[in-house]
């Protein structure tokens, strides 16, 4: 598909605005509807597109394997790590209240600390997981 | 009532569709209409995850799989009366099931008057987020979602190994 120029010149259109759309889902789930989970899988699509459009090989010169292989551990871990600092803090295991000093506040830093990880994981899992898939058959 | 007639027959031709190729973009279809009935549901979020993982991500790796293999669905090699009997029997077992489920929209069942209600009158109190779905997800029930989000590492990482393990081996039958 590399040379179809119209694939081409629509997907440059789209892929700026998907990524924003998605971190907008990332970033206004605590209002509208959205979060981590579903802005994780948009980014992943925005690579994909990207990956179909212009080439894998191109795509992993843009999002290295290493990176995206990286983000699958890394968003676990902050979750999980956002638990140990409200125990570490004196609360119990992901309970926010603690991590500032009024707790409505700190429930929303740490709703938005955890979505961040969910958001990396899956990013990261599905674009790992479709560059496996696409890179077998070459 | 539309949607669900659609979801019927869309079921029907992917039951007799031997194309995988249409059997893939039928069941991207599908998604698209699932999505639709959990906005009729007034679910938006479970409707959003819907359309992104079932309609666009899945879709694209099953054609990635179909590039794979080959598009024209193998024909059986032993009848379908065995599977068929264990699919009524399922299908049985599940409605069945279905009959203990309270009526839909019925206002006191367990769901609805045990902690629904406390998370619907304190959410934005405690946490400050209007969004009930993404406070009870990510603070009342946030041990929950670090399970979920543990489930997805450890799927990616178990395709990742045995999509890897595979190719490793082909390219050393090609070497010897």
């Amino acid at each position: 598909m590399k040379f179809d120029l119209i694939l081409r010149i629509a997907a440059k259109l789209l892929i700026p605005f998907t990524l924003l759309f998605g971190l907008y889902v990332q970033f206004h789930g605590d209002f509208g509807p959205g979060g981590g989970f579903q802005a994780g899988v948009i980014v992943a699509a925005v690579v994909i597109l990207y990956a179909i459009i212009f080439g894998l090989e191109t795509a992993k010169n843009v999002v290295p394997p290493i990176v995206v292989e990286t983000m699958i551990p890394v968003g676990v871990l902050i979750y999980a790590s956002v638990g140990v600092a409200s125990m570490l803090l004196g609360g119990e295991y992901l309970n926010y209240s603690v991590l500032e000093h009024d707790p409505a506040h700190a429930q929303e830093l740490g709703i938005l600390l955890v979505e961040l990880g969910v958001f990396v994981t899956v990013a990261g899992t599905m674009t790992a997981i479709f560059y496996t898939f696409a890179g077998r058959g070459r | 009532m539309v949607l669900l007639t659609l979801l019927a027959a869309i079921t029907i031709g992917v039951v007799r569709a031997r194309n995988l190729f249409a059997v893939v973009v039928l069941s991207s279809i599908y998604s698209f209409l699932m999505a639709s009935v959990m906005i009729v549901l007034d679910a938006v979020d479970v409707a959003m995850t819907e359309a992104s993982v079932g309609a666009g991500i899945s879709t694209v790796l099953m054609l990635g799989v179909l590039y794979l293999t080959k598009v024209e669905e193998a024909v059986p090699a032993h009848t379908p009366v065995l599977p068929l009997i264990v699919a009524v029997v399922v299908a049985a077992a599940l409605l069945y099931g279905t009959f203990d489920l309270p009526p839909f929209g019925i206002a006191d069942t367990a769901v609805h008057s045990h902690v629904g209600p406390y998370y619907l009158s304190n959410s934005i109190e405690q946490t400050l987020v209007p969004n009930v779905v993404t406070s009870v997800l990510a603070s009342y029930r946030g041990i929950d979602t670090l399970g979920e989000t543990t489930v997805i590492f450890t799927a990616g990482i178990a395709v990742l190994l045995l999509l890897r393990g595979r190719r490793r081996d082909h390219s050393d039958s090609d070497e010897a």
